[in-house]
């Protein structure tokens, strides 16, 4: 059982070697690199922002849209029911009329939840 | 051919005395087998995409590098290993080089459960589909790290807007797979498609609505047109991925394209039966692999014209789109079904 587990973490893990293998053949390989062509340039312009060619002003770590924050909230709400709603769907025929009742409820709970959302406007792109 | 690998470098390593590592072979061979085989699969799709692209604008797409320009990919591949990796000065280091990894490897981790054959996965884990969605979902870490680092304001755009874009059409994602789980009543792949064969229908036919959900949604976390506002050309320039050049770019690349082949793979695995052959063909001595391949490239096709034929949305139409329309129709669907498998026997 664990010995399956094993296997995604050495995919993890043979996954992490894949890429710095590519990256190391791209350093080998690009101009600059360990065998690629040598050659000079003003390298604060190539290594700049790139904004088309126009000088980048300031930092771009600024604040950004409220409305990114409240699909988040509304993502961690629902992908919590389907946390739920996983294990519910397994055993659903052994839990019968009852079960399904009592995630009958648990949804319309939630779909109020959206539904108040929705009438707040937090669901409206700006 | 994995477990004739696997066995050779077993006895290798025991000749030279280090039998105690041989429980690491058989990941360590099948992950490089995956990798190669799953690189050469991307070189063909992207191969297939320009050709399908080309197709549908008249144009002939490449035809200079080998036949058919089959080996475009590969000098495309070769290009961008030898481009100059250009590292922007005011990057934040760490995430900057993160991103790329994880979005590889989320993704390829996510093969592990994908039932090629009967029987014939890298690890049958009796949680398959929880386990591929959470792994694949990932990605937006990736994304989100790589607008973030590159100190870039269209690249930080286009993560923003690619995360909260992947957080909304994954609920329904995973929504429309429910009914599917209620139906079969198991997690696993194999199990899935071991029912559907006991059942003697897809779960397309009476699932037709999860379905269509399940491909749209896949093709939004794909950030795939006409869902790919992230990196929408013509406004953000390349997205969160502008100021990644070479090889890291290719990475990305690599990490979409299996992204891909991924959610296509569940979709043939869970809807269109897998290595299940098409109805009143099954006398053909046709192996199951080639069944599922067979499937899997459908999928992509479909996936691939849906770029040419659908205009891309807005960010707005697009986020209303998941959360007003989606959402609601994959829990009535849940509701639906439910009320079905109760009242109605076994069925749908």
């Amino acid at each position: 059982m664990l010995e399956q587990y094993g296997y995604v973490l050495v995919f993890l893990t043979a996954g992490i070697f894949f890429i710095l293998g590519a990256f190391i053949t791209g350093w080998v390989l690009s101009p600059n690199g360990l065998l690629g062509l040598k050659y000079k340039y003003k390298k604060e312009i190539l290594v700049d922002t790139y904004e088309c060619g126009v000088e980048t002003y300031g930092s771009s770590w600024f604040r950004f849209n409220v409305s990114f924050y409240l699909y988040a909230l509304l993502f961690v709400i629902f992908d919590i029911e389907t946390v739920f709603l996983y294990p519910w769907a397994v055993s659903f025929r052994q839990l019968g009329l009852f079960g399904f009742g009592e995630m009958i409820v648990f949804i319309f709970i939630l779909l109020v939840g959206l539904a108040y959302a929705w009438r707040k406007e937090a669901l409206k792109w700006e | 051919m994995v477990h004739l690998i696997a066995n050779l470098l077993q006895q290798a390593l025991g000749a030279v005395g280090l039998s105690g590592f041989a429980f690491i072979i058989n990941p360590i061979v099948s992950a490089v087998v995956m990798f190669g085989g799953i690189s050469v699969f991307v070189m063909f799709l992207v191969w297939m995409e320009r050709k399908v692209s080309a197709h549908m604008q008249s144009r002939i797409g490449p035809n200079r590098v080998g036949v058919f320009g089959l080996l475009q990919t590969v000098a495309d591949a070769l290009k961008l290993t030898t481009k100059e990796d250009i590292k922007p000065v005011h990057r934040d280091k760490i995430p900057y080089y993160i991103a790329p990894i994880i979005a590889f490897v989320a993704t390829f981790a996510g093969m592990i459960v994908i039932p090629f054959d009967k029987g014939v996965s890298v690890q049958n884990l009796n949680i398959g589909i929880l386990y591929v969605i959470s792994i694949t979902s990932f990605t937006v870490i990736a994304i989100l790290s790589a607008g973030w680092s590159s100190n870039n304001k269209f690249a930080l755009l286009g993560g923003f807007r690619s995360a909260a874009q992947i957080v909304s059409y994954e609920v329904p994602l995973v929504m429309s797979l429910v009914p599917v789980i209620m139906t079969a009543g198991t997690l696993n792949l194999n199990n899935v498609v071991e029912y559907q064969q006991k059942a003697g229908y897809w779960f397309v036919v009476p699932q037709f609505i999860a379905f269509l959900i399940f491909i749209t949604s896949a093709t939004a976390e794909a950030n795939r047109a006409p869902f790919d506002i992230p990196e929408a050309e013509s406004e953000l320039i390349g997205g969160f991925h502008t100021e990644y050049s070479g090889v890291k770019f290719a990475m990305f690349f690599l990490g979409e394209y299996i992204a891909i082949i991924v959610s296509s793979a569940v979709a043939v695995t869970v809807f269109l039966g897998g290595w299940l052959p098409l109805p009143f063909l099954g006398s053909l001595p046709i192996p199951g692999f080639a069944w599922f391949v067979a499937k899997l490239l459908f999928v992509i096709y479909l996936i691939m014209a849906f770029r040419w034929t659908f205009p891309r949305l807005r960010v707005d139409q697009l986020m209303d789109f998941g959360w007003k329309v989606l959402i609601p129709i994959s829990i009535l669907n849940i509701l639906i079904t439910g009320f079905c498998i109760l009242f109605f026997g076994k069925g749908v």
